[in-house]
C-alpha cells in the first residue's frame, strides 16, 4: 500500500520498486503469449497508469497482493490487445490467481478515450491556442511567463486570449462527446 | 466579458483561492442560477480533464525514466519472443540495446580524447579548426556565372546587385525579433553580412555582440523585409547536459540544410575548456554556429570547432554562455533579447521536430 501511495505521488523510488518486484512476472506472461519485451513494457506502463488512476480516486484499498492485482490488469490489457489483432488464443492458461478488474479497465478505457478527445480538440483549436492552453494547464506556467513567451503586452491580454481559447476548446470537446453519444 | 469573469471565478473556486465570503456567495449564485451552474459544471469538467491529462503526462515521464534506468542496469533486457519472425525480434532487440551501445561509445571516445589532447599539449600547436566554409567563393562564383548566363538568356535583369560571399556558416534565431546566434570567429572579419533562411530569403544583418573568448556572436537582422516571428519551438537549457545524451544539429555545410546526429562525449571542450562540450557528430566547414539540440528540443550548445587530428571530435559552446552574453548586451547596449520559454518540440518524433525548427536555422554569409 505504501508503494501505491508512492505511485500516486509520482515517487520514482516506489515506482522503481514496483517494477523490480513485478515486471519479470508480467514479461514472462506476455512472452508466453505471443508478445515481446516491448509489449510487456507497454502493457506494464498502462497497468501502472490504471493503478495510478485507482490510487488517485482515494477510496482505493488493495484486497489482494499488489502482484496479483497488477497481473490481473496486465492480463486483461494484453488479452484485449491480442483480441484486437485477432491473435487471441482461447486456450490461454488461467492457472494463476486473478482478481476481477473489469471496473478499473472500463474506467481506464473511458479515461483514455476522453484524453483522445481532448488531444483532438486541442489539435483542432490550432496555434497559438494549443500551445497557450498547454503552457498554462499542462506545463503549469504562470500568466506573466506566458505573456512574455507568446508576445502579449501584459498578462491580462494573455488571460483574455486564454479565455477565448478555452471557450473554443470546450465547444469542440463537447461536440465530440455529443457525436459519440 | 461576463463569462470571462465567471471562468475566472470557477477556476479560483476550484483551486481554493477564494475566501469564505466569496465562496459562500459563489455557491449561492450557482444554486440560484441553473445556467451558471451548468457553465460551472462544464468548465470544471474541462479543467479536471486537463489536470488529469497533465498528471498522466508527468507520470509517464517518470515511468519512462525508471524504465530507462532499469534498462541501463540490465534489469530489463530483451528475451526472444515466441514463434515470430526472427528479423523483427532482432530489430526489437537491437533497438533496446542501442542506448547501452551509445553509452559505451561515449566512454571510448572520452578516453581517446584525453590522449589526443595530451598529445597536442606536448606539441603546443593549435589543432582545432573553426568550421567556417571558406572555399565558398569558388563554387559560388561559378554558380553566379551560370545564373547570370541563365538570366541573360531569359533577358531578365538581375533585381539586386549580386552579393558575393566568401564564407558560409550557420546561425539560428534566439529571439523572433530577428536576433541570431552564431560564432564570433564566423563574423569577426566580415565587412558585410547576410543571413538566408531555408526558403532562400536573404536579409542583411549586423553584429550586435561578438566575444572572441567565448566565441559567441549575436547578429540582428536589419532588413525591413524581415517579419518578426513568434513561437520559436526550442528553448535554451540553463542546466547542463549529460554524458552520452543523444543530440542532433542542423546546419549549412552545403547550400542545402543538413541534419546530423550524435551524442555528448565529454563535459569539457578542447584543453579541458569547461565552457564547452565535446560531442561526437559529423561536422564540416559551414556547420559552425549551428545549434546542438537534445532529444527534448532544448538547445544545449552551439557548434564551434573540431579537432583537426581526430575524427568526430567536435566542440560546442555550452548554452549557459548565451545567457551571460545576453546579460552583457542588456548592460552595454540596453537591448533586451528574450530567449523562447515554450518548448513545442518535446515528445515529437525527430522528423516532426526538424520540420518545426528548420525554418529558424539560417545560413550566415559574408565577405
Amino acid at each position: 500500500m505504501i508503494l501505491v501511495k508512492g505511485l500516486a505521488a509520482h515517487d520514482a523510488e516506489c515506482i522503481e520498486t514496483i517494477y523490480r518486484d513485478n515486471f519479470a512476472t508480467i514479461k514472462g506472461f506476455i512472452i508466453k503469449n505471443n508478445g515481446y519485451t516491448d509489449d510487456a513494457l507497454d502493457v506494464f506502463q498502462e497497468a501502472m497508469i490504471v493503478l495510478f488512476e485507482k490510487a488517485k480516486s482515494g477510496s482505493f484499498t488493495l484486497s489482494c497482493q499488489l502482484q496479483t492485482y497488477l497481473y490481473s490488469i496486465c492480463r486483461r490489457l494484453w488479452l484485449k490487445k491480442l483480441q484486437k489483432q485477432k491473435l487471441y488464443n482461447p486456450s490461454i492458461e488461467i492457472i494463476e490467481e486473478i482478481v476481477p478488474v473489469d471496473d478499473e479497465i472500463e474506467y481506464h478505457e473511458k479515461k483514455t478515450n476522453d484524453f483522445l478527445f481532448m488531444e483532438n480538440a486541442l489539435k483542432k483549436i490550432g496555434e497559438p491556442c494549443k500551445s497557450l492552453l498547454e503552457a498554462f494547464y499542462l506545463e503549469k506556467k504562470s500568466m506573466p511567463e506566458i505573456a512574455v513567451s507568446f508576445g502579449y503586452t501584459n498578462s491580462d491580454n494573455a488571460k483574455t486570449q486564454k479565455y477565448k481559447c478555452l471557450v473554443r476548446l470546450k465547444k469542440i470537446f463537447f461536440a465530440q462527446i455529443k457525436n459519440r453519444d | 466579458m461576463e463569462d470571462n469573469l465567471l471562468f475566472d471565478a470557477i477556476e479560483r473556486y476550484r483551486n481554493g483561492q477564494m475566501d469564505e465570503n466569496e465562496k459562500l456567495f459563489f455557491e449561492e449564485l450557482k444554486k440560484n442560477n441553473p445556467e451558471i451552474d451548468q457553465v460551472a459544471a462544464e468548465h470544471s469538467f474541462i479543467l479536471a480533464e486537463l489536470e488529469s491529462m497533465s498528471e498522466q503526462k508527468r507520470l509517464m515521464h517518470t515511468l519512462n525514466e525508471v524504465e530507462n534506468k532499469l534498462m541501463n542496469e540490465g534489469f530489463i533486457s530483451s528475451n526472444q519472443g515466441k514463434g515470430k519472425a526472427k528479423i523483427i525480434y532482432l530489430w526489437t532487440r537491437y533497438r533496446r540495446t542501442i542506448a547501452v551501445a551509445a553509452a559505451i561509445a561515449g566512454v571510448v571516445s572520452l578516453s581517446t580524447a584525453s590522449v589526443i589532447s595530451k598529445y597536442s599539449e606536448s606539441k603546443k600547436v593549435a589543432v582545432i579548426t573553426p568550421l567556417v566554409d571558406h572555399k565558398l567563393h569558388q563554387f559560388e562564383n561559378k554558380l553566379n556565372q551560370i545564373e547570370h548566363k541563365l538570366n541573360d538568356a531569359n533577358s531578365v535583369p538581375p533585381a539586386k546587385p549580386k552579393f558575393e560571399a566568401n564564407f558560409r556558416a550557420t546561425g539560428f534565431l534566439v529571439d523572433g525579433k530577428g536576433y541570431l546566434i552564431t560564432n564570433a570567429h564566423v563574423v569577426d572579419n566580415a565587412r558585410n553580412l547576410i543571413v538566408e533562411n531555408k526558403k532562400g530569403d536573404q536579409f542583411a544583418a549586423e553584429i550586435v555582440y561578438s566575444n572572441s573568448v567565448t566565441d559567441l556572436a549575436i547578429l540582428k537582422i536589419t532588413d525591413t523585409s524581415f517579419n518578426k516571428v513568434t513561437n520559436l519551438p526550442y528553448t535554451f537549457t540553463k542546466t547542463g547536459a549529460e554524458l552520452a545524451e543523444p543530440i542532433f544539429t542542423l546546419g549549412y555545410p552545403r547550400e542545402e540544410v543538413v541534419y546530423g546526429e550524435g551524442y555528448l562525449s565529454a563535459q569539457s571542450g578542447y584543453y579541458g575548456d569547461t565552457t564547452s562540450y565535446q560531442i561526437s557528430i559529423s561536422a564540416n566547414p559551414g556547420n559552425s554556429g549551428g545549434p546542438v539540440i537534445d532529444q527534448y528540443g532544448e538547445v544545449i550548445g552551439i557548434i564551434s570547432s573540431k579537432e583537426t587530428n581526430a575524427d568526430g571530435v567536435v566542440f560546442a559552446i555550452k548554452s549557459k554562455n548565451i545567457y551571460s552574453a545576453l546579460k552583457e548586451i542588456k548592460k552595454d547596449k540596453d537591448i533586451t533579447i528574450k530567449t523562447p520559454t515554450v518548448n513545442t518540440l518535446k515528445g515529437l518524433d525527430r522528423v516532426k521536430q526538424i520540420k518545426k525548427l528548420e525554418d529558424f536555422i539560417y545560413k550566415v554569409k559574408g565577405n
